[in-house]
């Protein structure tokens, strides 16, 4: 069919059809192959090895929410790599981060930022954060057959809603079941030692400078604790990629913001190995 | 048995020129012009919600003249070929050449097709380049030619009288203001060579901004920033209060 763009020509009678504003619904009528979740799979014996990318964390704060992850990413007990990417923009007032496998994870994101922005200039207004986080939901499900054989994603969504002016985080099981998290959430290998570190030092009236040190600090019991999550690596300068979302839309923290946050957090654990201590009572 | 009218295929393809030319000439004109920073588009257009205007991809944006459904289909047409392009291969294989291509076949075989109806549109494709040199106009009339434009562009209705005005004054290294005001004057001058006043509120304009961060390049101008640009001497320091202003996004609404 003509509908393929690697043959150029004219407009292919879909193209033109007035239909849905979902990108992943064209795609699902026009060349399902290259949906994700449409892939046959075959047959499989034993788990497959491919890299895992492991701890997310997230933290809202009254003007906002905070998003991070760390930069490992493992394969069995290997390293297979050290500065992986796994927290991504998704629209102005989102971000998306995942745990899970890591190239299927970062191709859904590519999916979710394309579908999000296709439905922005189509009907030239943004989808609900709700909505947003809805259609991420739609594609964990699709992913499920793959996720039964052990190649599960698991993300954690964060944004900025507009509506009701405040920052939520949504997080997800592998069958697409989603559910709003207060305050903070982890996610991963890690997420548990992240969670503990979060509950202790996380509280509602967080500055926004707050919020990033906490979250750092969570990342970093995470790794302190998880073998497959990574700490911040001082010799080659790898810190972990810290976002912030408010009403003035996403930011990435630059590299000197992000490594001054680790290198204090880093210098006060070599004076208290633990961390902050919360009080007893 | 009645013997069909013979129509020779010269005269059926006048007929059919004819036809959509008029049907564009119903519809207000609009101007795409270059400036420093990028390629602003200016049209009449009393809608808040109906845009002539669009983004289409990254650097990409679009502008139309004629029926509305007709080009918001090809719209729609045209954000589905660059994103399904994008996402087959990379962002940067989507190219406005690329695009006015798909266009003008689409345009030229529903043209000569006497089975449709030719559409009654003209289109403007645009690509902000790094620099003024790397920018890229095309024009698309109704029956699927392309003309790769430079400087300034008008199509719809009263088009040839408002290019020759922009021809004569329209010179590169314009700034956004000044672009923009001479814009609004070649809208504003009617058929008898009479000028009228457009408010400001009934003027539609975007701009495609090599100077935004973002890598969607495409931002509408409304409200108060249109405002303040189309002041006479004003707009001079509008750039830098823009940021400030209102948070970014390529998005449409405001």
């Amino acid at each position: 069919m003509e509908a393929n763009p690697r043959k150029p020509g004219r407009l292919p009678a879909a193209f033109l059809t007035p239909g849905s504003s979902s990108f992943m619904d064209f795609l699902a009528e026009h060349e399902p192959e290259l949906l994700p979740g449409r892939r046959p799979l075959p047959p499989v014996q034993g788990a497959i090895e491919a890299p895992h990318g492991t701890t997310i964390v997230a933290a809202s704060f009254p003007g906002g929410v905070v998003l991070a992850g760390d930069r490992r990413a493992t394969m069995g007990n290997i390293i297979a790599q050290r500065d992986i990417e796994k927290v991504f923009p998704a629209d102005e007032y989102s971000a998306v981060g995942i745990a899970g496998t890591a190239g299927l994870a970062v191709e859904m994101v590519k999916l979710f930022q394309l579908e999000l922005e296709h439905f922005e200039k189509v009907e030239g207004t943004q989808l609900s954060l709700e909505g947003k986080a809805n259609r991420l939901s739609t594609m964990i499900r699709g992913n499920l057959g793959m996720a039964l054989q052990g190649l599960a994603i698991i993300p954690l969504f964060a944004g900025w809603d507009t509506d009701r002016e405040k920052g939520r985080i949504f997080s997800y099981d592998i069958t697409g079941g989603r559910s709003e998290e207060r305050g903070y959430a982890a996610t991963g290998s890690g997420s548990v030692f992240a969670r503990g570190a979060l509950k202790k030092l996380y509280r509602e009236d967080l500055t926004e400078r707050q919020a990033l040190t906490l979250v750092v600090q969570a990342l970093y019991d995470a790794a302190d604790d998880d073998s497959a999550t990574g700490g911040p690596d001082m010799a080659r300068r790898i810190y972990p990629v810290v976002t912030v979302i408010t009403d003035e839309g996403f930011r990435r923290l630059p590299e000197d913001e992000s490594s001054e946050i680790s290198r204090a957090v880093h210098e006060r654990r070599l004076e208290e190995p633990d961390g902050p201590r919360a009080a007893l009572l | 048995m009645s013997t069909p009218f013979y129509v020779s295929p010269q005269q059926a393809m006048a007929d059919r020129a004819e036809y959509a030319r008029k049907g564009i000439a119903r519809g207000r004109s609009l101007v795409v012009l270059q400036y420093t920073d990028g390629i602003v588009f200016v049209g009449e257009n009393p809608s808040r919600a109906l845009h002539k205007f669009s983004e289409i991809y990254d650097r990409i944006a679009f502008a139309a003249a004629g029926k509305y459904n007709e080009y918001e289909n090809l719209r729609i047409g045209g954000v589905r070929y660059a994103d399904l392009r994008g996402y087959t291969y990379d962002r940067a294989d989507v190219t406005a050449r690329g695009l006015a291509n798909v266009y003008a076949q689409t345009l030229g075989t529903i043209f000569s097709s006497a089975g449709e109806k030719p559409y009654e549109v003209e289109l403007v494709v645009a690509e902000v380049g790094e620099t003024p040199e790397g920018d890229q106009i095309y024009r698309l009339p109704h029956d699927g030619s392309i003309v790769d434009e430079h400087g300034s562009v008008a199509v719809g209705g009263n088009s040839e009288q408002i290019s020759t005005f922009l021809d004569q004054r329209h010179r590169d290294g314009m700034t956004l203001p000044e672009a923009l005001k001479l814009a609004v004057q070649a809208l504003s001058r009617d058929t008898n060579g009479g000028e009228r006043e457009i408010p400001a509120e009934r003027l539609e304009v975007a701009v495609l901004d090599r100077t935004r961060p973002q890598k969607r390049k495409f931002r509408r101008v409304e409200g108060r920033r249109l405002s303040r640009l189309l002041e006479p001497g004003g707009g001079a320091s509008a750039g830098d209060e823009d940021a400030a202003d209102e948070p970014e996004s390529g998005d449409d609404g405001e």
